[in-house]
């Protein structure tokens, strides 16, 4: 089938799509966004996160089909050119990130988190993230960079 | 060229981002922006899709194998079982026992018989539903004690069951002591996990090689393996470093190399192969479960008299890296304690569970897990605090270890132990707290604070850092020095796999400081510069560390050489903040100036100072290059009635030696805690009959945000004056210690005497 959709603000097209591919492997493996990652496909990770028309979700869960027409926002459309956004900033500057491969889904649910709650608790940074797993980092420097991106957007 | 260009009082600017220092990681903007190039992003035009067949059964004969059916699914391009291997049908890291693609008999659950590649994974998927194996099921050897002591179990390979039995004697072998603790401990067998799935592309070359682009943990010994298992010259098989997802031990064996290179091969065209996470779950080896029998004596002061233990450790199928995990468990087996006696026999088996072999802690985990449980044990028997029990015996520099080696440089075990003693605690318990994300069972709504008891513990680890054993181990760095857009950048190129741990920054943070350049770049890690050795057993900022500091060492040489020649000066000089800087003159010239359109261009083997062999009958040898030592204190919230666990706190003291980048070792013991913690309470992979139960996210837990307490880390700074700036591996201590205290703990709240990781609630409910 042919899918039409919108992605970080472009409209774009895929070919030849077997209904039964899941949006994770379009954007990865049809459409060069491979920013976001395939750690389970099965929805137990967050790694695949993205929005799907401004709500997070498992993009390895969502059947490609189901996209049709809809908007999909990926990590790779969140820095504005050499600007990083302010999470992907706090997330490099404290060592937030080891491997990576859990980072593009931890920065869409950060930056959605952000988005709904500008100061958020600890437990409830722990809350909103506890769908993203991270085998690298023991999650702590995680937590220091959603502070600091948070401490940045609410002094901005 | 002219003399000094300024006065000596006029000093350069220093150079930041050097050793010591906590730069940002030079991948970390890729990384958060998704453009870092995973494994498995891979993607070139052209393209198949590699899949595999593996067996469903832990032990079975191989009638046949049809293959008729796959070929006929169209976009099938090849279907290759081991009569296409072209060279060596077998690999493996110590032992070359493993097939590439079965003969005639599988030994695991998910043994690889076949594979596919197809235009689609989905096609490929389907063409392995397709092809038919005719089996004889055999009963499978399950028992790691079986395999070494019954006379009955089957014979899994030709020389026997065992792969090592090592036994370790020192002292008097007849004493006795007036306190007898004695214990059996069980670990079970725990996943790395790492996030990014086994992955690669392997690209046809022109010249009948093959190009690969994999996620590994050591470029060369794939490249030897994969050479010989395709049959071709090593320098045909030419390995890039794609971007690694983590790797904690998984990525030391072959996974899908050998096979996507076949495809490859087969079809003149590149393959890509990804596994599942399912797959991940029988695509890599495992850490080895262990069965201990432990026997402490001790005076009545609670000093320890001698220790006798036999260890068994489950290798599974293929030996892996079996050997080298036994030789950790059996020499690392008292701890980092002084014990005068010691009798210990460690094996390490053949059976049909699924193949074991590195995982972060390598064989000193399960050991710790025992030991520390008996240091417990011997502390409730003499009504000792468990931390005064472990001060009393504590080593330190010059004891002897169980083999005879002394330990020749600072061992601060008692100050690790009374530095977290001495950290705060968190405050009690909420006793009528409604903010369940605080409580067991968190959001779940499990208790309110009703039946939930508070426990501290402590655990101490030690291990040894470097490969050991007599191995040759080296590693090669090449640095080339030039002159770009005016600024003096140096280039740092190895074959030493950043797999997540930061070796990339401390590479450049060794380049700066030695060169006293700001600009440092890394060339992607491959096969065209001399083996970088593995990235396990803490190795590499040490080992690689060295390499790349000697390279620069001998690039300054060189630099310095030509700035007395061209400033026709003699005397010490340095180079520092791009200039050449003399003691006596200050600054003489700037390093553009001297090297103009040169480029220096040096490549230089390291070595860290030789160990050797262990006496096969007496475990003794110098046999270690460095040992290293982290201790944690943990605080447990157990809701009795449930059996459920909260980790309310989990403070870590550890010697780093020199901490290159402090920020990057921090990093490095918050996530080796956490897979500690896993192990504690959570990550088993349920074997039964040699089948894995439960190879998903949704049934093999890792710990998330929500298991994982603020963590206090307090890095301790003691050289080793063998070490290239000091420095001690960090990675694999903290992971090593978390998971004893954390039982300690729950042991302390609940009064049980749990000697079984992970604790499940039904251990803690009494309803196993
Ligand atoms: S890949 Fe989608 S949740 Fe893991
Ligand atoms: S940084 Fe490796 S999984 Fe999070």
């Amino acid at each position: 089938m042919r899918l039409r959709c919108k992605v970080n603000g472009e409209a774009l097209e895929a070919d030849d799509v077997w209904p039964g591919e899941s949006l994770l492997y379009v954007l990865r493996e049809r459409m060069g966004l491979p920013g976001s990652k395939n750690a389970c496909e099965q929805g137990e990770c967050g790694s695949c996160t993205v929005y799907l028309d401004g709500v997070p979700v498992c993009s390895c869960l969502v059947a490609a089909g189901q996209v049709e027409g809809h908007e999909v926002t990926t990590v790779e459309g969140l820095a504005e050119g050499e600007r990083l956004d302010p999470v992907q900033q706090a997330f490099v500057e404290k060592g937030a990130v080891q491997c990576g491969f859990c980072t593009p889904g931890l920065i869409v649910a950060t930056h959605d988190l952000l988005e709904r709650r500008c100061q958020p608790s600890d437990p409830e940074i722990r809350e909103a993230l506890a769908g993203n797993l991270c085998r690298c980092t023991g999650y702590e420097k995680i937590l220091d960079a959603v502070r600091l991106a948070a401490d940045r957007k609410a002094a901005s | 060229m002219s003399r000094p260009t300024s006065a000596p009082d006029r000093i350069t600017t220093p150079i930041s981002g050097g050793v010591g220092a906590s730069p940002p990681r030079p991948d970390g903007t890729l990384k958060v922006k998704g453009e870092f190039a995973y494994s498995s992003d891979m993607w070139i035009d052209d393209m198949l899709w590699g899949a595999t067949l593996r067996s469903p059964h832990p032990y079975a004969r191989i009638n046949s194998v049809d293959l008729t059916e796959a070929l006929k699914v169209p976009g099938v391009h090849a279907v290759l079982t081991h009569d296409d291997v072209p060279g060596q049908m077998l690999f493996g890291l110590e032992h070359t026992d493993q097939p590439v693609l079965a003969v005639d008999i599988v030994r695991y659950q998910g043994e690889a018989i076949a594979v596919v590649a197809a235009d689609h994974p989905e096609t490929a998927r389907r063409a392995i539903a397709k092809i038919v194996v005719d089996y004889d099921v055999l009963e499978p050897l399950t028992d790691m004690e079986e395999a070494v002591h019954s006379t009955d179990a089957p014979t899994l390979h030709p020389g026997g069951n065992v792969v090592r039995h090592l036994p370790i004697r020192r002292g008097d072998q007849e004493v006795t002591a007036p306190v007898v603790i004695r214990g059996e401990y069980e670990v079970g067998m725990q996943d790395q996990a790492f996030l990014g799935p086994e992955s690669g592309l392997a690209v046809p070359a022109e010249d009948g090689g093959i190009d690969l682009y994999i996620a590994t943990q050591w470029l060369h010994v794939d490249q030897k393996q994969v050479a010989a298992c395709l049959g071709l010259p090593p320098e045909k098989v030419r390995l890039t470093l794609a971007g690694v997802g983590g790797a904690f031990g998984a990525r030391e064996d072959l996974s899908m190399q050998v096979h996507a290179s076949m495809l490859a091969l087969r079809t003149g065209r590149p393959v890509k192969m990804v596994y599942s996470r399912e797959e991940s779950f029988f695509g890599h080896v495992h850490r080895h479960p262990a069965k201990m029998y432990y026997e402490h004596g001790a005076t009545r002061d609670g000093k320890l008299v001698y220790v006798k233990a036999r260890m068994f450790l489950d290798g599974g199928a293929y030996a892996s890296s079996t050997g080298a995990v036994v030789a950790n468990a059996a020499t690392l087996g008292v701890g980092p304690y002084e014990v005068p006696n010691v009798s210990i026999d460690c094996w390490g088996t053949y059976t049909n569970n699924p193949p074991c072999g590195a995982m972060r802690g390598f064989g000193a985990v399960q050991a710790a897990f025992a030991y520390e449980s008996q240091m417990d044990k011997l502390a409730a028997e003499l009504g000792l605090d468990p931390v005064d029990v472990r001060v009393l015996n504590a080593m330190s520099e010059g004891t002897a270890m169980p083999t005879g080696q002394i330990i020749d440089s600072p061992a601060p075990v008692a100050e690790l132990l009374r530095r977290v003693e001495a950290m705060p605690l968190p405050d009690a318990a909420p006793t009528d707290s409604y903010d369940l994300r605080q409580l067991p069972g968190g959001v779940s709504n499990t208790t309110h604070g009703e039946g939930v008891v508070r426990g501290i513990g402590y655990g101490i680890g030690i291990k040894n850092v470097c490969f050991s054993e007599g191995f040759d181990d080296f590693s090669t760095a090449r640095v080339r020095l030039e002159i770009i857009a005016g600024e003096p950048t140096a280039m740092v190129h190895t074959a030493a796999a950043e797999v997540g741990q930061g070796l990339v920054t401390v590479q450049a943070q060794i380049a700066r400081t030695e060169l006293g350049v700001e600009r440092v770049t890394i060339h992607p890690a491959d096969t065209q510069v001399g083996s970088g050795g593995s990235t396990s057993a803490s190795r590499q900022t040490y080992v690689t560390g060295g390499a790349v500091k000697a390279a620069c060492e001998k690039v300054r040489g060189m630099v310095l050489d030509l700035a007395r020649e061209r400033l026709d000066i003699d005397g010490e000089l340095r180079m520092e903040g791009g200039k050449i800087v003399s003691d006596r003159l200050g600054v003489l010239a700037a390093v553009a100036d001297v090297l103009g359109d040169d480029a220096i261009d040096e490549t230089v083997e390291w070595r860290h100072r030789p160990t050797e062999a262990l006496d096969p009958t007496t475990g003794q040898g110098f046999a270690h290059v460095q040992y290293a030592f982290a201790v944690h204190r943990a605080v447990v919230d157990v809701d009795v009635d449930l059996g459920l666990v909260r980790v309310v706190a989990l403070d870590c003291a550890q010697d780093v030696g020199k901490a290159i980048n402090p920020d990057a070792v921090v990093g490095q013991i918050h996530g080796g805690s956490a897979q500690g913690l896993g192990l504690a309470v959570m990550e088993e992979i349920q074997v039964k009959g040699g089948k894995i139960r439960n190879p998903s996210f949704t049934d093999y837990l890792i710990p998330t945000i929500l298991d994982m307490p603020p963590m206090k880390v307090d890095v301790l700074e003691l050289a080793d004056p063998h070490a290239p700036y000091g420095l001690r591996g960090v990675g694999e201590p903290p992971t090593i210690s978390s998971t004893p205290a954390i039982v300690a703990a729950i042991r302390a709240a609940t009064g049980l005497a749990i000697a079984r990781v992970p604790v499940r609630p039904e251990d803690i409910t009494g309803t196993a």
